[in-house]
């Protein structure tokens, strides 16, 4: 039984002279104690579709159709009080930049107070503090007493991740939580979060564009392109055997897997297609090397054992 | 901390005597003998020589300048011509009116000013934020003295609810409070307005914020959003212009004071203008700058008490 489920969600955006597709018929599900990584290039729809989960999109999106469900219920047909009640107690979410994600002139202890007491539950300092301890913030009382601006990067995404489960949310979402660090906080936030795992019976959602996230921390992963899940599949499975032409080309662009010497850095030719004017067919086929004719034509999805992959070709 | 609040004393001091200078030039640059204009033309010219005798006119403006800045030094700000009182003695005797005055009429409007710039924050884009819009706007194109009149009119001589003019009665409170009552409305009427767009835009810039978004993802409220998370943000900005506007709350206190005759700076300082009783002016002012100067001190210190990060710069 999954906890939170997307099931055929399509947002826009109204812009000027049209409508922007971010997210086009995204369906997905994540159970308690599973990690579900979604990846993808930016653009792609990753953090709206974040933002779509938790209930705050932004001014001017639009969902055209789908339903994102939260323990059954669907939230898209709440009302904003009703969505309230359900962030920060149900949902949670850790954002992609600590530097600016606290208030300036409140202190630590303040926020977290105030964010775990959101809905009434007054949590004690003592509470807040072995939170902190936990996600390795040494002398956590002296933490609460800090200002945003004393602590370093990697401190506070610590304590994002401590605000986030000390509400103890069925769901988790971390919208590209290690991107704005520099690379060892980002290597002890990944590890510090898989630690996390372990203790946390929710489930978790993390939106990345970084590879190595998804290998360390997820059960399974969604590629998204052009605000579509071209591929879906077993972390394991889809490092082995990728079967869309998109995450091949994604996963051979990976800083970490190109041979040393080979003197160049592989890119993938083209851009992402304009989200404004989609063609009906498959949105990757003018940068694809596999693509041809048939192409054109709109794309089924193929499914099989635990994974599902949205191309002309996936036989091939 | 303490170093820049020294540093801030010394520029404070500078301006003093900038101040002071300044002045003098003025008294010596107004075209006509003050002797002769306040004596009138019968005055004979020993009248006259004894009255520039006494007022120091008939020293070198140097000996003069340095003899006023001596006794501004030991606490003495002249004499007045006419009466021969101590200026400062009379400034003491007064200034806590003007004090009051200014003091609550600011108050009123702060608090008026913080409710309807969050109100308009709250409700924004309705019909209601429009209205207090277009009520602000009105509000803030009205001189004092015009509000001052109106109520006066209104208030005082035609339903009879309050004093028409002075103070209230010396050791009745409640007669001071009901004289205070008009002038207060009169002078603090534009700032409600004013504080309140500045509130509002102040307010709409810190709920764009990523630290606002989180809150929200948290679920807190939007009430308590907007008035413990992003008030708390936006009030900083609002101190400084709060204390510059001081000093043209303590301008419009002159002019209303004026229409309700009542005892303060504002009417010892046009009563001294127009008998050209000179040290009384000079004296007057320079205890204003002094005050004033004390006041955008203040304002700074504050705003280093509310924002972490300024406390900080000024610290290291």
């Amino acid at each position: 039984m999954s906890v939170l489920s997307v099931e055929g969600l399509s947002v826009s955006y109204r812009v000027l002279g049209g409508r922007l597709q971010a997210v086009r018929d995204v369906t997905l599900a994540v159970g308690r104690g599973e990690v579900l990584g979604i990846m993808g290039e930016s653009g792609c729809g990753k953090s709206t579709l974040a933002a779509a989960m938790i209930g705050l999109l932004p001014q001017g999106a639009e969902v055209a159709a789908g339903a994102i469900r939260l323990n059954g219920t669907d939230m898209l047909r709440l009302s904003g009080e009703e969505k309230r009640r359900l962030r920060g107690q149900r949902i949670a979410m850790v954002f992609q930049d600590p530097m600016t994600a606290f208030n300036p002139v409140l202190t630590i202890g303040r926020q977290l107070a105030d964010f775990a007491g959101a809905h009434g539950g007054v949590k004690g300092a003592a509470e807040i503090a072995g939170m902190l301890e936990r996600v390795g913030i040494p002398d956590p009382g002296r933490c609460l007493r800090r200002y945003p601006h004393e602590l370093s990067g990697g401190m506070r995404q610590r304590v994002a991740i401590a605000a986030a489960l000390l509400v103890r949310p069925d769901v988790l979402i971390a919208d590209e939580p290690t991107t704005a660090l520099d690379v060892t906080m980002e290597a002890q936030i990944i590890h510090l979060l898989r630690d996390l795992r372990s203790s946390f019976d929710g489930a978790i959602v993390v939106v990345t564009h970084h590879l190595g996230v998804i290998a360390e921390l997820c059960d399974r992963v969604a590629v998204m392109y052009a605000g579509e899940v071209v591929e879906e599949a077993g972390v394991d499975a889809l490092f082995r055997d990728p079967r869309h032409p998109y995450t091949r080309a994604l996963l051979s662009c990976d800083p970490a897997v190109v041979m040393p010497g080979s003197g160049h850095l592989p890119t993938i030719g083209g851009r992402i297609p304009d989200l404004m004017a989609l063609p009906a067919g498959c949105a990757f086929a003018a940068r694809c090397g596999m693509a041809e004719a048939g192409c054109a034509a709109p794309v089924p999805r193929h499914q099989e054992a635990g994974r599902s992959v949205l191309c002309h070709r996936s036989a091939a | 901390m303490l170093a820049y609040a020294i540093r801030r004393m010394g520029l404070s001091l500078l301006i003093l005597i900038v101040v002071m200078v300044a002045m003098y030039g003025m008294v010596f640059l107004v075209p006509g003998d003050p002797a002769s204009l306040a004596l009138g033309p019968r005055a004979t010219p020993e009248l006259k020589e004894a009255l520039r005798e006494r007022m120091g006119l008939d020293q070198p403006i140097l000996t003069q300048i340095a003899y006023f800045f001596g006794n501004v030094l030991r606490g003495d700000l002249g004499v007045d011509v006419w009466s021969k009182r101590p200026v400062l003695e009379q400034i003491l005797e007064v200034f806590p009116n003007t004090l009051i005055l200014g003091v609550v009429a600011l108050g009123w409007a702060l608090v008026m000013g913080i409710v309807l710039g969050c109100a308009a924050v709250v409700w924004r884009d309705t019909w209601a934020d429009r209205l207090l819009g277009v009520l602000s706007v009105s509000v803030i194109s009205v001189p004092s003295f015009v509000v001052a009149i109106y109520a006066l009119i209104v208030f005082a001589v035609w339903l009879n609810w309050l004093p028409a003019i002075g103070a209230g009665e010396a050791g009745d409170f409640w007669s001071q409070v009901r004289a205070l009552i008009l002038p207060a409305f009169a002078v603090g009427i534009g700032w409600v307005g004013y504080l309140a767009r500045l509130i509002r835009a102040s307010m709409l810039e810190v709920m764009e914020a990523p630290h606002i978004r989180t809150a929200r993802a948290f679920g807190m409220r939007e009430r308590d959003i907007v008035f413990r998370h992003a008030l708390r943000v936006a009030i900083v900005p609002t101190i400084s212009i709060l204390a510059v506007g001081f000093g043209s709350i303590l301008s419009s206190a002159v002019f209303v004071e004026s229409v309700f005759s009542r005892p303060g700076i504002g009417t010892l300082i046009t009563g001294a203008v127009e008998k050209r009783n000179y040290p009384v002016v000079m004296g007057t002012v320079l205890f204003m700058t002094g005050f004033y100067l004390l006041v955008v001190t203040a304002a700074d210190l504050l705003i280093a008490r509310l924002d972490p990060r300024v406390r900080d710069v000024l610290r290291g």
